[in-house]
């Protein structure tokens, strides 16, 4: 019975969400107050009913209720109750009712925030929502049903994919989406600018921070998941510009371009258009993702078994909404025309270079992630792209972002004078240099020219950053939290490239074959086999082994990796064994049983690592600290007041 | 030319430079390292060209995949059902790659037509079928 009540939910949310996108969009357009009135109560309507969806899910999950045919497909009587609660998204029907639900707390959300916006604005924005709320709706309903009945219930669940049983992974897609749907948000606040044929002036400090946490919580997401891959896929990767981790990686170099357009549209009230445009774009990158993801169309990690029909629905959607958005803009852009003149290297051109630049790697991207499907739809031999095309066109866009991240960092707003801050800059990027020098030298040995470019670029960003929040502090000056959020985040960005450099230049990796007592060196490390031994899990067996890792005859770590065969599906998953010494890992998987006695190891020493997860972390802390910023919250003190205020605030 | 416009042009011109710059250097290293991926039948066939490497997508035949004991080097027949290619590989082979089940393996011919491979990817999901066999493609990593 439950089930048959969760589907009847969708199917009302399907209606109030349609209802959503009518009041909010036509309301406003035909000036029919009580109708821009009813939005509100159709969000909190469809909100209530997506939640009593979910949970009903979430029930039939716990108590195992086989007679739900995605119940059965994703779990098993032996499984633990986080991962009956995680199995939720573990494919394809329960990933989409998550999106969804969290496209539901998002706009729930901006209804209760918006009680300070003006009322018909407020309503477009939840307009806009309703069309996707209802778009993916009607998708699930259509295709994607996860309440589908299975008769007669199966005996026992055919078990969620061992891959996914792992704490990692269970977080890793709930933040990941709300970073991809939060950018739905900034979607219809362009979309509403627009719609009105008019932008606010202070529509970008209204944008702003739903547009830092979307790209916060993207940010987090993207992490999680390259640190699962890497402790858990067993080959050590944590990015291998994979279809599925470049389609949400292209959204995330849209939205930081997004992030930092908005701050001259705030500041400045120039790049509208180009703001808007950005906006489109991020979360045409992100539904993009989605239809890659879920069509099966490219091959990758992460593709679920393919559909066409879901394929085709998606497609449809995509090119609805980005086709509506676009054909939106091509009319009202025009209208919102800035002309305001700025200096060649004032702050805005080095936002501007910072805008082209990000878009410019989000293209080659995407060029690189689509050529394999225009390749095969025009009868070409298959290609296969991968990191040697990725990795150095990647880098070409990113040094020159990251070098006029340390000078603009200290551009003024429309004045082009850097002369004040030239010396302090000379004298910051000479010591950058020497430190990345010394780095590579003294510490690694020097092999590696981008080495020095990658330690010495990040030093310089990391000091040059530093500058005028120290000097603020000694001259007592006080310093807000989008200042302050502003420099943690470049200077996470910074720490994760000094990381990146530091695992790409210096990881020591190796194959091994051992026997119990043998011992193999790999980067100056000595891996001594003891002994593996048969272990048993809740809902697996393992092989564990047991090996001593030292250098120069100390003994530095145990290390117990496992290789865990998961009795339903008779799947193998690898557990690697990993220690950190002053942010170095040593990492040893399991592999197999070679005979005579052997076993096949990966061993690898990876140098810097644990900056490489801290970096992101330090950038979605920083975008966290920066929308509370207290200026934020007084726009929603005088948008409610009725004033519509210049530029006030900081000089940030 | 008011130097407003002067400036404003200076940018632009700016911009398309770096921008083509970036495009043209996108492209030809586009061209350069681009992998194409085969079946054994175009294997066959000849379109390989010298010491080009590339991908192979196919099934491990049932009954090929051997092992010196004790040694990292094993040999196994990657077949579509036509023609099969003859691999060897050294390292640790994916948690999924199995007997009877789709494979893609990334590597050179040596001079007897053996495919050398550097890498061996293998699907996380029973039911997959290289493309140009099937329909869908690779999932699990094993390269060194």
């Amino acid at each position: 019975m439950l089930p048959e009540l969760g589907h009847f939910a969708l199917v009302l949310a399907l209606v109030l969400a349609g209802l959503q996108a009518f009041f909010g969009i036509v309301g406003p357009a035909l000036a029919r107050d009580r109708w821009v009135a009813a939005t509100t109560s159709a969000v909190a309507g469809q909100f209530v009913m997506v939640a009593t969806a979910v949970g009903i899910l979430v029930y039939a999950f716990v108590n195992f209720d086989f007679s739900v045919l995605y119940v059965a497909e994703n779990s098993n009587s032996a499984l633990p109750l986080m991962y009956r609660v995680a199995a939720l998204w573990g494919a394809h029907e329960g990933s989409l009712l998550l999106w969804i639900f969290l496209l539901a707390v998002w706009t729930l959300a901006v209804a209760i925030a918006a009680r300070n916006l003006p009322e018909r604005f407020a309503a477009r924005v939840l307009g806009v929502l309703g069309v996707l709320s209802f778009g993916f709706l009607l998708f699930t309903l259509a295709t994607s049903d996860p309440f589908r009945r299975l008769l007669p219930a199966a005996v026992d669940g055919r078990d969620l994919n061992p891959l996914l049983q792992d704490p990692g992974l269970a977080v890793h897609p709930p933040v990941l989406y709300t970073g991809y749907v939060g950018l739905a948000v900034a979607f219809s606040f362009a979309c509403a600018a627009m719609l009105e044929g008019r932008m606010d002036p202070d529509w970008a400090r209204w944008t702003r921070p739903w547009t830092t946490a979307a790209w916060a919580f993207l940010t987090c997401g993207i992490t999680l998941g390259s640190w699962w891959s890497y402790y858990t896929l067993g080959w050590g990767g944590y990015w291998e510009w994979d279809p599925v981790e470049n389609a949400s990686f292209m959204p995330w170099l849209v939205a930081t371009a997004l992030i930092h357009s908005l701050a001259v549209t705030e500041k400045r009230g120039l790049f509208k258009s180009w703001t808007l445009l950005l906006a489109i774009l991020a979360f045409s990158l992100s539904l993009l993702g989605t239809f890659l993801v879920r069509s099966g169309v490219l091959v990758s990690v992460h593709s679920f078994a393919a559909d066409p029909s879901r394929g085709r629905f998606i497609l449809a959607f995509l090119g609805l909404v980005i086709g509506g958005a676009l054909a939106l803009y091509a009319w009202r852009a025009p209208l919102l025309k800035s002309n305001v003149g700025f200096d060649l290297l004032s702050r805005e051109s080095f936002l501007l270079f910072n805008n082209i630049l990000l878009v410019v790697a989000a293209a080659t991207v995407l060029g690189g992630t689509l050529a394999p499907l225009i390749a095969d739809t025009f009868g070409q031999p298959s290609l296969s792209v991968g990191p040697p095309y990725f990795r150095p066109t990647f880098l070409l866009a990113m040094i020159p972002l990251l070098l006029l991240l340390s000078v603009g960092v200290h551009a003024n707003w429309k004045r082009g004078r850097l002369e004040a801050a030239a010396r302090p800059l000379l004298i910051t990027f000479v010591v950058a240099a020497v430190l990345g020098a010394a780095v590579v030298f003294g510490a690694y040995g020097g092999r590696h020219a981008l080495a020095i470019i990658g330690i010495g670029i990040g030093s310089w960003i990391i000091l040059s950053s530093l500058l005028d929040p120290l000097d603020r502090l000694r001259r007592r000056l006080s310093l807000s939290r989008a200042v302050l959020g502003m420099t943690l985040a470049h200077i996470g960005i910074a720490v994760a490239v000094i990381a990146l450099t530091g695992v790409e230049s210096y990881t020591n990796e190796s194959d091994i074959a051992l026997a119990a007592g043998m011992s193999a060196q790999v980067g100056g490390y000595d891996f001594k086999l003891i002994g593996t031994e048969p272990i048993e899990g809740a809902n697996y067996s393992a092989i564990r082994a047991t090996v001593i890792v030292s250098r120069n005859g100390q003994a530095i770590t145990t290390l117990y990796p496992e290789s865990r065969t998961f009795w339903v599906q008779q799947q193998t998953r690898k557990v690697a064994g990993i220690y950190n010494r002053y942010g170095t890992d040593l990492f040893i998987a399991l592999g197999d049983n070679l005979g005579a006695g052997r076993w096949s190891f990966r061993a690898q020493i990876r140098p810097l690592i644990t900056l490489l997860w801290l970096g992101p972390l330090f950038m979605a802390l920083g975008g966290a600290l920066a929308l509370s910023d207290r200026r934020y919250r007084m726009a929603r003190a005088t948008a409610r007041a009725g004033v519509t205020g210049g530029a006030r605030g900081e000089a940030y | 030319m008011t130097p407003q416009r002067r400036k404003r042009l200076y940018l632009v011109l700016g911009i398309v430079v770096g921008v083509g710059i970036a495009t043209a250097l996108a492209l030809s290293s586009f061209r350069e390292n681009v992998t194409f991926y085969f079946i054994p039948t175009e294997v066959a066939a000849g379109a390989v060209h010298g010491d080009q490497s590339f991908r192979l997508g196919g099934m491990v035949t049932t009954g090929s995949v051997h092992r010196v004991p004790g040694s990292l080097q094993v040999s196994f027949l990657v077949t579509d059902f036509k023609h099969d290619v003859p691999v060897t590989y050294t390292g640790v082979l994916p948690d999924l790659f199995r007997e009877g089940q789709g494979v893609t393996v990334h590597g050179r011919l040596d001079g007897k037509g053996v495919l050398v491979a550097d890498e061996v990817l293998a699907k996380h999901d029973e039911k997959y079928m290289p493309p140009k066999i099937a329909g869908t493609a690779p999932v699990s990593r094993g390269g060194s």
